[in-house]
């Protein structure tokens, strides 16, 4: 029996693999916004065999909560096996380029609250002496594009502050692990229309836990994402910054 | 976008809506001004699920509450029967009735009132319901066999026309394996078939796989699989296959030479009379699960599956003059399954009766629907009828004479206001939505 934490826990990647850690009887802290939407997130867990459920609603953004919940947490339960960091909004790249104060509310979520829970939480498992830090970026943050860089400069700065904390954390033996899915088809992309290239958010936990077990550094989901981000990173700026991407 | 079910005909251009909690679904219900009809995982095959907005349950997927006392159950509608299988076989319980394919919504499941191979001893799926929850629009509201009885009897195998099951209460059986205990028994005909189903009635599973391209005296001619559930081997839920067809194929492997060549092979497969072995439940209940989307296999105009029940009295006679129809008619029906049932339910439009059912696919073609046609009549005359799941084209007289209970079934639509909007391209064709 594990003791995860689980922040934006009501998003569809984050429920998909709560699924699977509670099937497997570990207990779970649920943070996310929506207090109805977490409830019924516990009670589903609960039945799929969830050793013990928290549930706590926050707002990521509220960064001065973030300290007293990791405390409470890690003193029930005695210490956090694994903290999976979830939570995100896809911004509206057009709006963003029109409003500053968009733009630095969606860094903020995508971006800042992640790097202050990852330095609090840094900080425990380290104490502790394990323990895993798994956090969803996003293929996008490979390389900046016209279509969505707001978004893409957020991730960016996730999988960069998780590679230096991964080299500061590597010889302590707490694993840092980024993970980039492609496209999901979740309610935070409901308006696009799935291609071949769609995952489901089922597809995706598994590749966490399978990249958790694994004790893998960084994993794309699907796996031919990094192939085709090879690519895309591959490109010469002078040809790239002419694509319509 | 343009939508179709698992048969990929007919297509429809719709609306899809996703809510994600039972409000949002109750105001939809209640004040929606166009067509409708709720829609699962789109596993039927026709054109039930089918209309100008499609109301899905894919974010309603929570399991509520689970009681290892008793084994009750009460999930969403959305909750997948694989997900269930998924959760609850580690734990030694076990769906009480399963259909083909565990790639169905619990929603589906009661709307389509399934049923499986042990329909002769357990009945279909809502047999096993307790109770549901329905978003109808006159608001929500909460029916078992005892409490808003009409409502619950038309909305069980009621294709989703008297409103939005939101929630199922049922009942899970216990299992010591996720083991099956299977024996196969080879019959030369149709005549040994349908008596090894009466001599083997006790069985707890049982269906058979039937060559419909074999003549003569080799008419009929199957495979009768046998199941119990194991008593030891572990309770690992196991894994659908990962194979996949990822595009529908521009020409059909499937034809008749193809067919008869596989249905020899199947057939010979087994080379003794009588075959023992134990298998996981995965492949004896969903054999064709480990492909997914195995429909694509029939090209771009899809497929239509036929599905009728005749009753028993009509037997071996009645069979015969269905089976003679279609081996003269050449058209190939890839999978071909012979089924004894058990006696129907009380519910207004459930498929089960008490005699042998028949379930064939074939590829879409102009020929073939003039087939069925011909089939329509022998199954109407033996006093038999279609399965609403499978179907994509019956008449309206088809189906009306094989449903008798249609106007009760359309007086609970009435008074739940479900006639104004919640229409499917099925029920406008079968003469429900007037």
């Amino acid at each position: 029996m594990r003791s995860i934490i689980i922040f934006g826990a009501t998003s569809a990647i984050a429920e998909a693999t709560a699924r699977l850690f509670a099937q497997n009887g570990d207990r779970i802290c649920l943070v996310a916004r929506n207090t109805e939407k977490l409830t019924r997130l516990g009670k589903d867990l609960t039945a799929r065999g969830a050793k013990e459920i928290i549930s706590t609603s926050m707002d990521m953004n509220e960064v001065n909560q973030h300290a007293e919940l990791i405390e409470k947490v890690s003193q029930q339960w005695g210490k956090i096996d694994i903290a999976l960091i979830a939570h995100g909004t896809l911004p509206d790249q057009k709006a963003c380029e029109t409003s500053v104060e968009l733009t630095l509310a969606e860094l903020n979520t995508n971006a800042i609250s992640t790097v202050a829970l990852l330095t609090r939480l840094a900080n425990q498992m380290e104490s502790q002496g394990s323990g895993t830090l798994a956090v969803i970026s996003s293929v996008a943050g490979d390389r900046g594009r016209q279509s969505n860089y707001v978004y893409g400069a957020a991730k960016g700065m996730v999988t960069r502050f998780l590679q230096g904390l991964r080299n500061r954390l590597a010889a302590k033996g707490i694993q840092v692990l980024d993970i980039k899915p492609g496209f999901v088809d979740t309610p935070m992309t409901e308006s696009f229309t799935k291609g071949a290239l769609w995952a489901q958010p089922e597809d995706i936990a598994n590749c966490i836990v399978k990249g958790i077990e694994g004790k893998k550094s960084t994993i794309y989901t699907p796996w031919f994402w990094q192939w085709i981000m090879l690519i895309i990173k591959s490109i010469p700026e002078p040809i790239f910054k002419r694509l319509k991407l | 976008m343009m939508i179709h079910s698992w048969g990929r005909y007919p297509i429809c251009e719709s609306k899809i809506l996703n809510p994600d909690n039972d409000i949002s679904v109750t105001d939809f219900a209640q004040n929606t001004t166009s067509d409708w009809i709720p829609r699962g995982l789109g596993r039927s095959y026709g054109d039930s699920a089918l209309s100008g907005q499609v109301l899905t349950s894919k974010n309603l997927d929570y399991i509520i509450e689970f009681d290892p006392m008793t084994g009750i159950l009460t999930s969403d509608a959305g909750v997948t029967l694989a997900s269930l299988l998924k959760v609850f076989v580690p734990k030694g319980w076990f769906l009480p009735v399963t259909p083909g394919t565990q790639f169905v919504s619990l929603g589906g499941a009661v709307a389509s009132d399934v049923h499986g191979k042990n329909h002769h001893g357990e009945g279909s799926f809502c047999d096993h319901v307790l109770s549901l929850k329905i978003a109808t629009p006159t608001g929500m509201v909460t029916c078992s066999p005892t409490e808003n009885e009409p409502l619950f009897r038309a909305t069980c195998g009621g294709m989703g026309l008297t409103g939005f099951i939101t929630q199922v209460t049922l009942k899970l059986n216990q299992i010591k394996s996720a083991y099956i205990q299977e024996v196969t028994h080879k019959a030369n005909n149709l005549q040994e078939v349908m008596s090894l189903f009466e001599e083997h009635k006790d069985a707890t599973y049982s269906v058979a796989w039937i060559d419909c391209m074999a003549t003569g005296n080799e008419l009929g001619r199957s495979l009768l699989m046998l199941g119990e559930h194991a008593q030891s081997g572990g309770l690992d839920a196991g894994q659908p296959g990962h194979l996949s067809l990822p595009f529908e194929l521009p020409i059909s492997p499937l034809n008749s030479f193809s067919t008869r060549l596989f249905n020899q092979l199947y057939y010979h497969r087994i080379r003794s009379s009588v075959q023992n072995k134990t298998v996981h439940y995965q492949p004896f209940f969903y054999p064709l699960d480990g492909i997914q989307n195995w429909n694509r296999m029939y090209g771009k105009k899809g497929f239509v599956q036929y599905q009728c029940v005749i009753p028993y009295a009509a037997g071996y006679q009645g069979m015969k003059a269905l089976m003679d129809e279609i081996s003269a008619s050449k058209e190939a029906s890839f999978l071909a399954v012979l089924k004894a049932m058990g006696p129907s339910n009380d519910n207004y439009l459930s498929f089960p009766m008490e005699g042998f059912t028949l379930a064939l696919d074939f590829k879409y073609k102009p020929n073939v629907l003039a087939l069925l046609d011909r089939l329509d009549d022998i199954v109407l005359d033996l006093g038999g009828r279609l399965y609403l799941t499978k179907d994509a084209r019956m008449s309206e007289k088809m189906f009306k004479r094989g449903y008798p209970k249609w106007e009760e079934f359309m007086e609970v639509r009435e008074s739940y206001g479900a006639n104004k909007h919640i229409h499917s391209l099925q029920s406008k064709r079968l003469g429900l939505s007037s």
